[in-house]
């Protein structure tokens, strides 16, 4: 047992949790070893809701406008929402991170499972508020059955992942019947070297007996975890019961769950398998429908990617096993590759359980590598989670210096030996273990894209335009893995999400490309306008995306607005009401998301960005930036010059071909732009205008201080 | 061998007996909700509704709350339920029950205590093979 020094110590008062809500939050100093238990105003209920509003609010009076990543100011938030918690109503068990981001500068905020969210909720707390930076290693643990916070020191070793988190298990539980009470958030080593970083909440898999992991994701949470130099958050809670999060109306909110779990067993071996394969349905959909990122998001289709399609994941996943990441999740799309042996890096050999991986994973480190073989992808999942490194950023990245090599910007002797050639695994996973040392070029490709195009200019004096088209970031944070090159309204949904381009506020292109409901820039902007919002209350709530859409009852294509799934809308109004007896229709639970995203909107200006210019895409994310992108869809992109722009492309040159498209397109774009900001209450420069702040009720002093320095 | 409550729905006469005998032997009252066992009138017979012991909701159990004793009986763990209903919801012949103001759901666990409130023995415990 790991020898631990008490350094601070906060005894508090243990109260049952009513309508969704302890009413205080929980602020931890690193500096000062302060820890305070605050309250939670009505201010903050009405406005913020719970959730990423509470995170925003409490970084928003934390930190200054100068405030970067790694100043001691900056935060690490965790909150949970008046619905987080709730076992009854499947995607339940969701926390929301945010903190300033080493990649973007700005807030990122990631949604993620586990258990540490509901238990940290059930211990006291509507949040966590980490500031400060500690001068040793500290964990800090939240005894949600005694009533005490602790920071503890932490001499371990021990930084990666899979293990620390079993180990802390055992070491914080009463004994091994306890382990499921018990769940922690760790990093990993590269994330003391790379900004494309990631933070890990495990839950205990009783009948597999190991710390499952599941990722917060995107925008660098670990490098500021471990830069504060925390090893660990712990939390231990047992005291879950089926009405822990204290209902108004406990009837109709085990119905509603009742009926969700009913039409999964009913609908969900028909419609997505999320039970069977979780999100890696989507490879084989996105390989069809030319949407699969392959070489940097050059192509959207291969022949290859049938080496990666879900039936060879469903071979190495285990089965029948009730994968939720948190109580109650019937949809169960967290698999796991069980008795897992790499064949490289320091756990060569060893059996490991491995969560995922999910169809990001697989686009990231698969496709868009060219690697088509399932076994290393699963590999390459693994040592990101265990190391603490974004599956997403760390694919695109790697992409992005694969596409440089292919050009000659990179070689082996700028590499450090390495071939970074499409498809050699080899290499690849050399970057990788690179990360996790924090030596060679693989400390390069972690700090992303955007760094990477300054470094590759000014040091080989590659073409930053060249950079810029290819380079697959927007506001810093790498694109999440789907070809937006044929959706408008998709180059929109990435580009203009506030925290930068990840598909979590808008994913259009089936309704965009495929189906044609939304053919004209207003009814695009309409689009980008509901489903952002729509989708950001997931993340005040404390709940999962995945139960709203990736099942749906079975008459809903009957429905007036399919895409917005209307039943299960209704069941969030009603569960959130049986919560926390507040009523709530679907228009108001817009305007709740609303307040909160114009908030995380001028929270961006504040700190530097969410300007017109911080939305504009790589042009790779538009249209072909090289001949053989042209090429390879020649016939498509011919067609649309003759029937979207009049020009008939007989005698012309393929560059002049791409320069025409491109000009339309990025026009295009523009026109879109336009019409979204409007929708959305901004000024064209994508400023909110303190008139569309007073009609939410957010024209707070802070807000409108901030707003009216772009006015 | 596995024992359980078997149902002959060709001898019930829907009087609720068994129903009434067993939400008064576990929860000391006369709500049929509370029954373990329920009986649904159909048009042309009724219908007996109880646990046959089958085990699906013991593999979608999240947190192992769903066992299975020596005698092939599967019993709900009060301490470890938490109430999520999935084994409601996988139940193959809609044997696991909810009622008003509960939280963990109930299931038939072929006690024999409802046997002599049936006028008709259209509810025997008897044994079968594992499944």
């Amino acid at each position: 047992m790991t020898e631990r020094k008490v350094l601070a110590e906060f005894p508090y008062e243990l109260k049952p949790v009513e309508k969704g809500y302890n009413r205080r939050t929980l602020y931890i100093n690193l500096s000062t070893k302060a820890i305070e238990s605050r309250p939670v105003t009505d201010l903050m209920i009405d406005k913020f809701v719970g959730g990423k509003g509470f995170d925003l609010y409490l970084m928003w009076h934390s930190v200054k406008d100068t405030t970067r990543w790694n100043d001691p100011e900056n935060e690490i938030c965790i909150a949970f929402g008046p619905l987080c918690g709730n076992t009854n109503y499947p995607g339940s068990g969701k926390s929301i991170v945010t903190t300033i981001s080493p990649l973007t500068d700005i807030p990122i905020d990631c949604n993620v499972g586990g258990h540490f969210g509901p238990y940290a909720k059930f211990s006291g707390w509507d949040a966590i508020e980490i500031q400060g930076k500690s001068e040793e290693e500290i964990i800090v643990f939240i005894d949600g059955d005694k009533g005490i916070v602790q920071i503890l020191s932490a001499p371990d070793e021990e930084i990666n992942s899979h293990i620390l988190a079993e180990r802390l298990i055992a070491e914080f539980a009463d004994n091994p019947n306890g382990y499921q009470y018990v769940s922690v958030v760790s990093s990993g080593k590269a994330a003391e070297y790379v900004p494309i970083s990631c933070l890990n909440f495990s839950f205990w898999d009783k009948r597999r007996k190991v710390a499952r992991l599941k990722q917060a994701g995107r925008g660098g949470t670990g490098m500021v975890f471990r830069d504060k130099k925390i090893k660990a958050l712990v939390v231990k809670y047992s005291g879950l019961k089926g009405d822990t999060n204290h209902p108004v109306d406990l009837e109709t909110l085990q119905k509603t769950g009742l009926k969700l779990h009913k039409e999964i067993e009913e609908g969900d071996d028909k419609q997505n398998r999320m039970r069977q394969v979780g999100t890696a349905h989507l490879v084989e959909i996105m390989n069809d429908y030319d949407l699969l990122p392959i070489k940097n998001f050059k192509y959207g289709q291969m022949e290859e990617a049938k080496g990666l399609a879900s039936w060879e994941f469903k071979k190495l996943f285990t089965q029948g096993l009730p994968d939720g990441c948190w109580f109650g999740c019937s949809l169960s799309c967290c698999k796991a590759v069980d008795n897992f042996i790499p064949r490289t890096g320091p756990y060569k050999g060893q059996k490991v359980t491995v969560d995922g991986p999910e169809y990001e994973t697989v686009g990231g480190c698969g496709s868009n590598l060219c690697i088509w073989n399932a076994r290393d992808v699963v590999e390459l999942n693994f040592y990101c989670d265990t190391y603490g490194i974004d599956t997403i950023s760390f694919g695109t990245s790697c992409a992005f210096a694969m596409e440089c090599y292919e050009y000659g910007i990179l070689n082996k002797e700028r590499t450090g030996g390495l071939d970074l050639s499409w498809g050699n695994a080899d290499s690849v996973f050399e970057l990788i273990h690179q990360m996790g040392r924090g030596e060679g070029f693989g400390v390069i490709v972690g700090q992303g894209v955007h760094k990477m195009k300054e470094i590759f200019a000014r040091e080989y004096g590659a073409d930053p335009k060249l950079l810029q088209d290819i380079g697959m970031e927007a506001k810093g944070l790498e694109y999440s893995q789907y070809m937006s090159k044929e959706s408008l309204a998709q180059q929109g949904g990435y580009t203009l999400a506030l925290k930068g381009p990840q598909h979590d506020e808008a994913w259009l292109i089936f309704m965009d490309m495929v189906n044609n409901q939304i053919p004209t820039f207003e009814d695009k902007a309409e689009a980008l306008h509901y489903f952002p919002m729509f989708r950001t209350w997931f993340g005040l709530q404390g709940l999962c995306k995945l139960p709203w859409n990736d099942i749906e009852p079975a008459n809903n294509a009957e429905t007036d607005e399919p895409a917005k799934v209307p039943e299960h809308v209704q069941n969030y109004i009603d569960i959130y009401t049986a919560i926390t007896g507040r009523p709530l229709d679907k228009e108001e639970l817009i305007r709740q998301s609303e307040r909160v995203y114009n908030f995380q909107k001028v929270f961006c200006m504040r700190m530097g960005k969410g300007r017109r210019i911080d939305d504009i895409p790589p042009y790779r994310a538009v249209g072909p930036v090289t001949e053989e992108e042209y090429l390879s869809r020649k016939e498509r992109y011919d067609k649309l010059l003759k029937e979207k722009q009049g020009i008939d492309p007989e005698g012309k040159s393929t560059q002049e071909k791409m320069a025409l498209l491109r000009a339309y397109r990025e026009d295009q774009y523009q026109q879109l732009v336009d019409a979204v900001y409007k929708r959305k209450g901004w000024t064209k420069e994508g400023i909110p205008t303190i008139e569309h702040l007073k009609s939410l009720g957010m024209d707070l002093p802070e807000v409108v201080e901030v707003v009216k320095r772009f006015l | 061998m596995k024992k359980f409550l078997n149902t002959y729905d060709e001898d019930c006469i829907a009087c609720h007996a068994c129903e009434i005998s067993c939400a008064r032997i576990y929860f000391k009252v006369d709500d049929l909700e509370r029954s373990r066992i329920r009986i649904e009138e159909r048009e042309k017979s009724a219908h007996i509704v109880a646990c046959n012991q089958c085990e699906t909701c013991v593999q979608v159990c999240p947190t192992l709350a769903l066992t299975v004793n020596a005698q092939g009986v599967v019993l709900v763990n009060n301490r470890l339920c938490v109430g999520c209903y999935m084994c409601i919801a996988a139940c193959p012949n809609e044997s696991m029950f909810r009622y008003l103001g509960g939280i963990i759901p109930i299931k038939c666990i072929a006690c024999g205590l409802c046997l002599d409130s049936c006028p008709t023995e259209a509810i025997r415990i008897e044994e079968k093979q594992e499944n």
